[in-house]
């Protein structure tokens, strides 16, 4: 389909765009028209949002013409972007925090005269009446909700006057009624005539809001189609390339022996408030015991108190069995001193380059984190640590063009998530613990990681695996432990439970006295 | 009575070199960018300024008093602008450390200042022989009238013309700071700068601007320190470099605002002159008392990061070098 008349808005031909030795786009060509809403999927690093920063100005393509309303232009800038209508709203926030919404709109605006705070005030509320959104001018950015934030950003995008819309991931942040309030929004803004392109990995969502999807993969553009002549399956199969296996593998647990035994754990968070309440269970040796609970249930303090590194209430008891030997009380150790024990154990926390790797620092020097500590020598041994890179980055095939020179930041969010997993498997653990293994990963990355937990069930690894994805819990895990406000709301079997159980036991907590 | 008023007449004169300091210091933090090269700016500004008016005076038979203000000060301005151009390329187009190029400048500045000011006292025939008198004069002139004016004439008004353009670049500040667009975007590269370069705020030019102006006002306080304060002579004793620190102090204690650095500076001068008007203070007593306002920094510092505010912090971005296309 060729759009030179002038319903087209936008027009991308020939993009590509390299970093590096990567290529994120490579002879993309996309089209959208006006009052359209286009769909842009694609797994993890199949570079659909490198494509939208060069349409709104963040990235200069290296090679291709865009196109607006049928004329050649080049985008220099974000200001360029702007003045040919175009505004993105990003998955993170282009706000400043100690401004108010007002200011925040009249950021770069550059109108003549004073800032007139009132003379904004006005136009905000007209913009608001018009689609129906909720903004407070005066309110400051860090008072809001991530809701209000991803608002309070349309809203500064249609102040500009910006004809086509791009929102990257815009409902990865927010609860199902937001979501749906965003989408009764989008779906005014069409009716107005503007264009909007939403990049998404939900497919329901694509089907739902979207006229037309366009499908990338691994930079290339692989085509275009109607929702409403297509289907999720067919979609899938774009996206991924080859059919993936949707049944996740549970090969049965090999003797089951008591690895990790949690007795009365209770903690507070950092703000004085019981995080975890009286919290019993225990983890096995060959078996996947997975956690589900809404986010923000204890989740973190319970996997960071086997980790040693949350301090815990007195009574709590959290001990260590091994095969052999004698079991060991882990409450109120260092990560250090659980290691020096001799408790292997790996855990592979919820943020990645927070907490898990230093994302300055190379894959090797990653790597060296973990192991520093073994050998007699005062001097790092590099070469091992250098090995164990190449060694991860060949099995768990890991997209970089080196292990000992780029900086971990600059991999996309799989890799890294590949690379930590990798170096904590590497320990050869007895204890696994995962949080949120596969959040922000493509399918056939995150069934690489269900893979490789598997792998180490198989090797009699206790693992924990504490996910949001109820789908992926009942497949893979042999019992899942429900948290509900910091308390145990029951542990079932994950092969005989039903989503409708676990989704109770989430939301609705069971009375004690029962 | 005069005790007081000698007091409040010294404060002020000590404040205006530190406002000076530290207004340019706020405009150039706003944007981002820590510029720890405060003192050797002031050198920079002092000493060029000075170096401008001795060549004027010795070449004029007869100098007229507004022709050496003016080329001192554009003297000044101009060399305290190339040092924070010398600043922002390293820093913004080179992406260098901050902190390090920040001291280097301050290095650079005092070893400038210093090597040249004991050139001009040799070229004037010796060690303290050094002065621009007229220029001086003219710098310290005050309206007789008002300034006889018994004790209010005398507190308010004994100064010469920098001490108010000192209060009227401050308040101007905090007016564009505050109340502008352009301010407003200033605010946003610090506190942001991706956001602001997502809004289509040219991060690069407007980090270039705040910190070569910045270090121009800067500048003013070392030609106000060497021709009024020390009244158009030179000595490498150091004394700049120790106000430069102090501004850099009074950043912080006027919680990046500018209307707070006006009567900071102020206290800061009561502060450190207090010592000579308590009695009976020795040698080393005389010590402790100079380091009130240091002691004052700190106790802000603490009070500000209790309370937890965001608006009283610096800017989220200070410190932080700005690359489009980092990822």
């Amino acid at each position: 389909m060729t759009c030179l008349d002038r319903s087209c808005a936008i027009r991308m031909e020939n993009i590509t765009k390299v970093f590096g030795s990567v290529v994120a786009n490579n002879k993309v060509s996309l089209e959208i028209n006006k009052g359209e809403i286009l769909s842009l999927l694609g797994e993890n690093g199949s570079g659909k949002t490198t494509l939208m920063n060069m349409l709104s100005g963040i990235y200069y393509p290296d090679d291709g013409q865009i196109y607006v309303n049928g004329e050649p232009v080049t985008i220099r800038s974000p200001k360029d972007a702007f003045d040919l209508g175009i505004g993105m709203i990003h998955q993170h926030f282009k706000l400043v925090d100690v401004f108010t919404a007002a200011e925040n709109i009249a950021l770069g605006l550059n109108e003549k005269g004073k800032l007139d705070k009132k003379a904004i005030a006005a136009r905000v509320k007209e913009i608001c009446d018009k689609y129906g959104f909720d903004v407070d001018p005066d309110q400051k950015v860090y008072d809001m909700s991530v809701s209000q934030k991803q608002t309070l950003e349309i809203v500064k995008v249609l102040y500009r006057g910006a004809d086509v819309l791009i929102l990257d991931e815009p409902t990865a942040v927010l609860t199902p009624q937001e979501a749906n309030k965003l989408f009764a929004v989008m779906r005014n803004m069409k009716k107005d005539n503007k264009s909007i392109i939403i990049i998404t990995h939900k497919l329901h969502e694509v089907m739902d809001i979207s006229d037309r999807v366009a499908v990338l993969r691994k930079g290339e553009f692989v085509g275009a189609l109607d929702t409403s002549k297509t289907n999720p399956q067919e979609l899938t199969d774009m996206m991924v390339g080859h059919a993936v296996e949707l049944n996740i593998d549970r090969p049965d647990p090999v003797d089951p022996q008591v690895r990790i035994m949690v007795e009365n754990l209770t903690c507070y968070n950092s703000d004085g408030i019981k995080a975890l309440d009286n919290v019993s269970f225990e983890a096995r040796s060959g078996e996947i015991l997975g956690i589900a609970g809404i986010s923000g249930c204890g989740q973190k303090e319970l996997l960071e108190s086997i980790a040693g590194l949350q301090k815990t209430a007195s009574g709590s008891s959290i001990k260590y069995i091994p095969a052999e030997g004698e079991e060991v009380q882990l409450v109120g150790m260092s990560p250090l001193k659980i290691a020096r024990l001799g408790v292997a154990l790996s855990f592979v926390p919820e943020d990645r380059l927070g907490m898990g790797l230093v994302g300055d620092l190379n894959i090797a020097a990653n790597m060296l984190l973990k192991n520093y500590q073994s050998g007699s020598s005062p001097f790092t041994n590099k070469k091992s640590s250098k090995a164990l890179a190449e060694d991860v980055v060949h099995q768990l095939d890991v997209k970089a063009p080196d292990v000992d020179k780029i900086p971990i930041r600059r991999l996309s969010g799989g890799n890294v998530q590949k690379v930590l997993v990798g170096r904590e498997i590497a320990a050869n653990p007895n204890v696994l613990m995962t949080a949120y293994a596969v959040r922000g990963l493509d399918i056939n990355t995150s069934y690489a990681i269900y893979d490789l937990l598997n792998e180490q069930k198989k090797k009699g690894t206790a693992v924990i695996y504490v996910g949001e994805d109820l789908d992926v819990l009942l497949e893979l895990c042999d019992r899942i432990l429900v948290l509900c406000s910091g308390k145990v709301n029951g542990i079932v079997d994950g092969r005989s439970t039903t989503k409708e159980e676990v989704g109770l036991l989430m939301t609705n907590l069971v009375k004690e006295d029962e | 009575m005069t005790q007081l008023v000698s007091l409040i007449q010294a404060a002020v004169v000590f404040g205006t070199v530190i406002l000076f300091g530290a207004t340019g210091e706020i405009i150039t933090e706003k944007s981002g960018n820590l510029n720890l090269g405060v003192p050797g700016i002031m050198y920079l500004g002092g000493i060029v300024g000075l170096m401008g008016a001795f060549a004027y005076e010795s070449m004029a038979t007869d100098p007229i008093p507004a022709v050496c203000l003016i080329i001192s000060m554009v003297c000044a301005l101009a060399a305290a602008a190339l040092g924070g151009l010398i600043y922002s390329f390293l820093t913004i187009t080179l992406r260098a450390n901050q902190n390090v190029t920040g001291l280097t400048l301050t290095i650079f500045g005092s070893g400038f200042a210093n090597f040249f000011g004991g050139s001009l006292n040799k070229l004037a025939g010796g060690v303290g022989q050094i002065s621009v008198a007229t220029t001086s004069s003219a710098f310290r002139a005050n309206i007789p009238a008002l300034a006889e004016m018994g004790f209010i004439g005398k507190a308010l008004f004994s100064y010469g013309f920098m001490v108010y353009l000192a209060i009227i670049i401050a308040i101007a500040c905090q007016y564009f700071l505050n109340k502008s667009r352009v301010g407003l975007n200033l605010r946003a590269v610090g506190e942001n700068p991706a956001t602001a370069d997502a809004a289509g705020i040219n991060v690069i030019k407007y980090k270039y601007l705040a910190t070569c102006g910045g270090a121009a006002i800067t500048g003013l306080g070392g030609l106000y320190y060497v021709m009024d304060y020390i009244k158009g002579t030179w000595a490498n004793d150091g004394s700049i470099e120790k106000l430069g620190w102090l501004a850099v102090a009074l950043v912080i204690f006027a919680t990046w605002k500018p209307k707070n650095a006006i009567w900071g500076s102020y206290l800061f001068g009561v502060l450190f002159w207090l010592y000579f008007y308590i009695p009976d203070l020795t040698r080393s007593s005389q010590e402790i008392f100079k380091m009130l306002p240091y002691l004052v920094t700190i106790a802000v510092l603490i009070i500000v990061s209790l309370r937890k505010k965001k608006e009283n912090q610096g800017p989220t971005a200070l410190g932080l070098s700005y690359f489009r296309e980092e990822r």
